[in-house]
């Protein structure tokens, strides 16, 4: 038996974990972050690129969904049009709480290169933004990094309050 | 870099201004040079009213009255086998003569040649429609339509194509401000959360080269970031972003480069 003997006092000594409710389920929700795809422009070839072999999402427990329904964060990845805006929206309102929105190039940060009538200058107009960033278009290394640093923003909240209300206006 | 000119009342002009280059005509050619377009001119003229035509760039072009569209197209399609519309469209002539100037763009692939139908109607005259003898003008007419506000008579969902039906404004226009008038400023928030929301939301940001480095609310230096409406001294500290906390993150392993084993042998 001897040889068996487990070691309680240290560290892997058991399959056991001493923890807070707080870390473990913010330990849950930062590493399955759940993305929508939103592609919108050519933002998204680099957002899709992200979650291709090369660099490789799904070890940080990012996996891509077509439903709001299902997905934790919106990856708001290119040019937003006036046409589209009510749309974006709409999806933002579907998905489920605890959400969050990374903004991801110039597009969606400000509009970008399109000073135009049919642009809106920034999804911040619309939906509230945890994360922009810059770009265009930004590498997959900034979306990975940008992730990592929403995975750091998940676990500085508390797991038992509801997320605060996260509005516009 | 150049020189910052304030852009702020931009909007308030007209955008068409003359500070275009114009660029000299292409030199135009007699069509009696070619024998195909010379005999497909024949065949035209000899059933509708031809005003004017030329050959430029190896193409000719052709100016008919609005009201012989259609018959015109049709001879064309069915006896001289010019059997594909590959555009067309509006160009806005309202500033110099009140009008707008429509052009066809036709391809014969067994003569491996182009010819250009072109007309003029006045500002508010609708076109007729030739979406019954190619497919392809049923959108080609909507986005007109859409871009110019030229209806096509007979066209079967004219409606617009590019724009949200409930646009206001018709956007190739010269007089259209290219960065949208009053409705399309607003269309999103007003479409969204209604005009109420205005205030709250505030106006675009248009001008791209104004970064004010005190505004806390929107812009932030990089590595020296505040939270948002913090009041900027000027002397904020650096703050290390990085993505892990210093104490470690529950179940997982915090990466050291110091421990790691680094290959820089690309040929390993
Ligand atoms: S930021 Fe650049 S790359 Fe991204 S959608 Fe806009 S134009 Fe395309």
């Amino acid at each position: 038996m001897a040889q068996h003997k487990v070691n309680y006092t240290q560290d892997g000594g058991l399959p056991v974990a001493l923890t807070s409710i707080d870390k473990i389920v913010n330990w849950g929700r930062s590493n399955s972050i759940w993305a929508l795809t939103y592609g919108l422009a050519c933002c998204g070839i680099e957002m899709m690129a992200s979650g291709a072999s090369r660099y490789d999402f799904d070890r940080f427990g990012t996996i891509f969904r077509a439903s709001p329904r299902q997905a934790d964060v919106m990856i708001v990845a290119g040019t937003l049009t006036k046409k589209h805006a009510e749309f974006i929206k709409r999806l933002y309102d579907q998905m489920t709480e605890p959400r969050w929105v990374i903004s991801m190039g110039s597009c969606a940060n400000t509009g970008g290169m399109f000073n135009t009538y049919a642009t809106v200058q920034g999804v911040d107009r619309i939906i509230p933004v945890d994360l922009y960033l810059p770009g265009c278009a930004p590498r997959p290394e900034t979306l990975q990094y940008g992730v990592m640093l929403l995975q750091k923003k998940i676990r500085a909240n508390k797991a038992g309050n509801a997320q605060k209300p996260k509005r516009l206006m | 870099m150049r020189t910052y000119t304030n852009k702020k009342n931009v909007q308030a002009k007209p955008y068409y201004t003359d500070r275009f280059w114009k660029a000299p005509q292409v030199a135009k050619y007699e069509v009696e040079s070619d024998e195909v377009f010379a005999a497909d001119l024949a065949a035209i003229k000899a059933k509708f009213p031809v005003s004017d035509a030329f050959i430029q760039v190896e193409q000719m072009t052709v100016w008919i009255n609005a009201s012989d569209i259609y018959g015109v197209l049709e001879l064309m399609r069915d006896e001289l086998a010019y059997t594909q519309l590959s555009e067309m469209s509006a160009i806005d002539f309202i500033e110099q003569r009140d009008e707008f100037e429509i052009f066809y763009q036709m391809l014969s692939m067994t003569k491996r040649k182009r010819i250009r139908i072109k007309y003029t109607i006045k500002n508010g005259q609708a076109v007729d429609s030739v979406e019954k003898l190619f497919r392809s003008a049923d959108w080609s007419e909507r986005e007109m339509f859409d871009m110019f506000g030229i209806e096509a008579n007979a066209h079967p969902f004219m409606k617009r194509i590019l724009m949200p039906y409930d646009w206001q404004g018709y956007p190739l226009l010269k007089t259209y401000p290219l960065q949208g008038d009053e409705f399309a400023a607003w269309y999103e928030v007003d479409k969204i959360y209604g005009k109420e929301a205005r205030e709250e939301i505030g106006p675009e940001i248009r001008d791209t080269s104004t970064i004010d480095r005190y505004d806390s609310e929107r812009f932030a230096k990089l590595g020296h970031e505040v939270p948002k409406g913090t009041e900027i001294t000027g002397d904020e500290p650096k703050n290390e972003q990085n993505y892990q906390e210093e104490g470690g993150v529950f179940l997982i392993k915090k990466f050291d480069k110091d421990s790691s084993k680094v290959i820089d042998d690309p040929q390993r």
